[in-house]
């Protein structure tokens, strides 16, 4: 019976059956999970008693949404593969060649316009948050992103304490400029320096360490900076911090309302915004500079080889790669950036305490890389504007109150509902926004390398 | 008769309990192939993780002259100094057990190739032979500040590079590909890109394990082709692990057989073959006899055709 | 042919990205038959055989074995209807003993006939009894592969795909493989196919052999017939020196 077979048309249906069968034990556990945190809640009423209410609507929701998710990510799975579908294009378009440098100084046109931008259309009043919180926040973390993409992207060594040479960077520029009196024009290199050789004194130790073990230490390393801090009043003014950080001048002219001040000097109306604005080109001159120096470096020898380490550290050493000093070069590179950000983080603040260095922002920065596709320069970029842009926007989100009601709000939730966006992303794009690798060389054609073969390193 | 390259002496490598190389003594010397042979499990790619500085051999001495020989009187004075190698009007001469693995890489100039692949699959063939001319690159972009500016001679420096990958990736006919992550190309594609990836390091001394497993008869004798130009044509000597006899037996200029960790013979290809020691241990009874007749055999068959 | 079908692929299409890599192959392989798969380097072998384990999947075709459709099961499910696989590359477990290994193979029958079955393993290859709680990553090249071909083994597959069974090995264990593939055969009628490098003893044992070129079988024939052709000698037997 050489024939043609039967060919069994159940799979189809079967693998529907499943789907559903998984997604409503989905769901239903995601009832339980709701019916004490939603579907009960206790009140107090006006004489101070407690009165439970119910809520069983919110628990149908949770259930029903989680049930439509999870149906809908098998939906993508197993009946995906049923498609026939047409061959997909060649490897994954890397952009058309013309198109990415095109992009790119489109977007760095807009950047530097932005500022003038929204102070023209909006007036120095209404802008000024624009400017800062969408603005300049976001690319601190963009430059945080490229930093640390150097370390965890390029070389893949999971480094879960970068926080800690952001906050050198910014004590060394507090405590110099407070204390010694050192402008801000000579503290920037040196945060990066002392940043670096923290960098280095850190990695000398744990850099033979591997994966979770380097992650666990450097975990450590960042929660000990923080400590110190905290504890060494007599260095680092405690848990207090410090205060009264000189504020950015330009090049030497301060943004003051007097006749030495930056506006009388080139004869505009004083306007508080102005040192905003400044802070603005600033830090987007950092974050080029970082993305530039990374773009940079992946072409040479050394980025090569922080790739090639994370794809096979025995390899490397095979060909005579001294790993040592090559992982350290990544670590001590993207610390010097994070010190960098740390002293305009601390020139931008004004001031300065513990607080601002915790493991939370650590952890934030690493997904930024994480969510982005780990070495690529533009998804970390979009995946900073998404999460600090996002959380940012959930603040005013009032209608979210239209669906979940009145009491509803959105700034209360909005870790909720980003951790969620976070969950969902990552089962959409597993590696990132941008997850497939560019070569850093070619002869004939330049064509993305899709991720399935591009390791994430560990250590 | 040619210098000794490398020579190993009494070298022993135990893993708690297991005496993978026990007291093994041999010499390699420059421009031959010397194969080492002998049965699963014997020690052969222990022994090269050794000569490559993956494993600190438990005892034994691995003294390996980049140019001149190894001869006994600078090799003794050598060890006696305790320093690492030695440099000399008479050539240099490194103590291997001494060295850190990238170090052997670099200055005694072993390279090697890995019995299950290790390439870097996620780039490109190109990339692949291009970061193995790190060292040479890195001198070059001034450790990364002039290639940082772009000075010019960095970008000569890479340009050469780049062509001497080229020139490798037309050698073992993989020009097409060049632009490929190396995790997509078949078995036996990779294994060679994997020579030539050792082979862009400029190597003196070329360390193979195994590198015709995967490959068809025709492809072997294409490799064989490609190992003989690489000894003859690039003057480097090669050590060759290899279980595939029509490789070993056509190539080799010296055999060394190991059994549980103990040279058992040792001699020219057709010595070898013939030692009933190695019959019994490692080759199998009767083996030339059976190869005659599968020959005859194929024969027969050939001539019932058409 | 009189024995029943166990194996049918139709029409199978296999894709990386845009490569084609199968082009519509056809494969049939009967109960206790013992199938050969040769072909050159690149040509298409191991993605056929990872196919048929559904990964990468057919984007197009049909595989069914023992009458039932398994284009679209999952690997793990394929495993369960008694295929397996000692796939190229091995793929141990590197952090788990030998002993673990083999019991991940058995891990299918949920540890029915265990301690037979790796009794009948050990006896087949010795060394790995001698091994027995080294860890798979520390083992040999042939060590290794002894082990993969051993793991698939503990599953009692009804249908073991073998991909360059011989790969590592040393001529003499080589010899051992081809004789135990064959006394298993014969012994358990188990039905095996096989990709070889070594087409010369792959044809020599096997009933049928197909030929690979480029994704496409362009020959099928009894291990006899495809010796005896020219062409074939010409390709994957002689060394051409
Ligand atoms: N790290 C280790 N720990 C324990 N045993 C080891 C280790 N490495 C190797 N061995 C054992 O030492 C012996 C020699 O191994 P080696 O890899 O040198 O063999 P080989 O001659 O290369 O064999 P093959 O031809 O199969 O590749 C083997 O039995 C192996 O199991
Ligand atoms: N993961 C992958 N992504 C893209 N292309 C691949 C991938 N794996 C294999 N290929 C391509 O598919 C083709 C067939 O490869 P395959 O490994 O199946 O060949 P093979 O016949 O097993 O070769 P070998 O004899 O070397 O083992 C080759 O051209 C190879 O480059
Ligand atoms: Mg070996
Ligand atoms: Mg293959």
């Amino acid at each position: 019976m050489a024939g043609n077979p039967q060919v069994n048309p159940q799979g189809y249906p079967h693998a529907i059956r499943a789907a559903f069968w998984d997604a409503a034990r989905a769901g239903a556990a995601a009832a339980i999970l709701a019916f004490p945190i939603l579907a009960l809640r206790a009140y107090q009423n006006g004489r101070g008693e407690l009165v439970l209410r119910e809520r069983w609507h919110w628990m149908a929701i949770a259930a029903g949404v989680v049930f439509l998710a999870r149906f809908a990510y098998h939906a993508r799975g197993n009946f995906g593969a049923a498609r026939a579908a047409a061959p997909a294009a060649r490897g994954l378009p890397a952009l058309p060649g013309a198109l990415k440098p095109w992009l790119a100084g489109l977007t760095v046109g807009f950047l530097f316009a932005f500022p003038l931008l929204a102070l023209w259309l909006l007036g120095p009043q209404a802008s000024l948050k624009w400017i800062s919180t969408f603005g300049i926040d976001i690319l601190i973390y963009v430059m945080l992103g490229w930093g640390l993409n150097i370390v965890v992207g390029l070389a893949g060594l999971l480094d879960l304490g970068y926080v800690a040479f952001y906050a050198v960077g910014a004590y060394a520029y507090a405590l110099l400029s407070t204390k010694f009196g050192f402008s801000f024009w000579i503290c920037l290199p040196l945060a990066g320096i002392l940043a670096a050789f923290w960098g280095i004194l850190l990695g000398l130790p744990v850099l033979r360490l591997r994966g979770d073990y380097l992650a666990i230490v450097t975990l450590a390393f960042g929660e000990i900076i923080r400590v110190v801090l905290v504890n060494w009043g007599d260095f680092s003014n405690g848990p207090a911090g410090i205060i009264s950080i000189p504020y950015v001048t330009f090049f030497g002219i301060p943004f003051v309302d007097a006749d030495n001040g930056f506006a009388a000097r080139f004869g505009l109306e004083f306007l508080p915004i102005h040192r905003t604005i400044f802070l603005f080109y600033l830090i987007l001159c950092l974050a080029l500079l970082t993305n530039w120096v990374a773009l940079r470096l992946r072409r040479l020898p050394i980025g090569r080889a922080w790739e090639a380490l994370r794809e096979d550290e025995i390899a490397c050493r095979s060909l005579g790669i001294d790993t040592v000093s090559t992982k350290l070069t990544a670590f001590a590179l993207g610390a010097m950036f994070a010190g960098f950000a740390g002293a305009f983080f601390a020139v931008k603040q004004h001031f300065i305490n513990p607080d601002s260095f915790r493991f939370i922002e650590s952890a934030s920065i690493l997904a930024i890389v994480v969510l982005g596709g780990m070495g690529s320069q533009t998804g970390v970029a979009l995946a900073a504007v998404a999460m600090v842009g996002g959380t940012e926007m959930l603040r005013e989100l009032d209608f979210l109150k239209q669906i979940f009601g009145r009491e509803f709000d959105p700034a209360q939730y909005r870790m909720l509902i980003f951790g969620l966006a976070m969950v969902l992303m990552m089962i959409w794009k597993p590696r990132g926004f941008i997850s497939a690798r560019t070569p850093s060389i070619f002869l004939k054609e330049k064509r993305a390398i899709s991720a399935s073969h591009v390791k994430e390193g560990h250590g | 008769m040619s210098a000794v390259l490398l020579a190993v002496e009494r070298l022993t490598m135990r893993f708690s309990g297991l005496t993978a190389v026990d007291d093994l003594s041999f010499e390699a010397r420059r421009g031959d192939i010397t194969a080492l042979i002998g049965p699963n499990g014997a020690g052969k790619t222990t022994v090269f993780n050794c000569i490559t500085g993956f494993y600190k051999p438990t005892r034994g001495r691995l003294a390996f002259a980049r140019e001149g020989a190894a001869d006994a009187g600078a090799v003794a004075a050598l060890t006696r100094s305790g320093a690492r190698g030695a440099r000399s009007p008479a050539g240099d001469l490194h103590l291997l057990e001494r060295m850190p693995d990238h170090e052997i890489a670099r200055r005694a100039r072993v390279a090697r190739t890995f019995q299950n692949i290790r390439l870097f699959s996620g780039m490109t063939a190109l990339e692949n032979l291009v970061v193995a001319q790190h060292n040479a690159l890195m001198r070059a972009s001034g450790m990364t500040l002039f290639g940082l500016l772009g000075l010019p001679g960095w970008r000569r420096a890479e340009r050469r590079a780049v062509e001497r990958a080229a020139a490798w990736l037309e050698r073992i006919g993989l020009s097409a590909r060049a632009d490929d992550p190396a995790g997509d190309l078949p078995y036996g594609d990779q294994r060679r890109l994997e020579i030539a990836r050792a082979m862009c390091t400029g190597p003196a001394l070329l360390c193979l394990d195994e590198p015709a497993a995967g490959l068809n008869p025709r492809e072997s004798a294409g490799l064989n082709k490609l190992l003989r130009s690489i000894r003859d044509d690039d003057g480097v000597s090669i050590l060759l692990i290899e279980h595939d006899m029509s490789v070993v037996m056509e190539i080799s200029d010296h055999v060394v057989v190991l059994d549980y960790g103990r040279k058992i013979s040792e001699g020219t290809p057709a010595f070898v073959r013939g030692d009933p020691k190695v019959i019994a241990a490692y080759l199998g009874v009767d083996d030339e006899a059976e190869a005659a007749r599968a020959a005859a055999e194929i024969e027969a068959a050939g001539a019932g055709a058409p | 042919m009189t024995a029943k079908p166990l194996l049918t692929m139709r029409g199978v299409e296999t894709w990386y990205g845009s490569i084609l890599a199968l082009k519509g192959v056809d494969i049939d392989v009967a109960e206790g038959e013992i199938v050969a798969l040769i072909g050159a380097n690149g040509a298409g072998k191991s993605t056929l055989m990872m196919t048929l384990c559904g990964s990468p999947r057919a984007r197009r075709g049909a595989i069914v074995f023992d009458g039932r459709d398994i284009t679209n099961l999952p690997t793990h499910e394929i495993a369960r209807a008694g295929i397996a696989q000692s796939p190229e590359g091995r793929r141990i477990f590197a952090r788990m003993s030998v002993r673990e290994n083999l019991q991940m193979g058995a891990s299918v029958l949920r540890g029915a006939h265990f301690a037979r079955d790796i009794e009948r393993v050990f006896a087949i290859f010795p060394r790995l009894k001698e091994r027995a709680s080294q860890r798979g990553g520390t083992l040999s090249g042939g060590e290794q592969q002894m082990l993969a071909i051993a793991r698939a083994l503990m599953s009692r597959p009804r249908l073991l795909l073998l991909d360059e069974p011989s790969l590592g090995l040393a001529p003499l264990v080589v010899k051992l493989i081809f004789e135990t593939i064959r006394e298993l055969n014969k012994s358990e009628g188990l039905t095996v196919f096989l990709v070889e490098q070594n087409a010369f003893h792959a044809l020599k044992l096997a009933g049928r052999a197909y030929v690979l070129v480029n994704g496409a079988v362009t020959m099928t024939g009894t291990g006899r017939e495809l010796l005896a052709r020219p062409e074939v000698r010409a390709a994957y037997l002689e060394g051409g020196h």
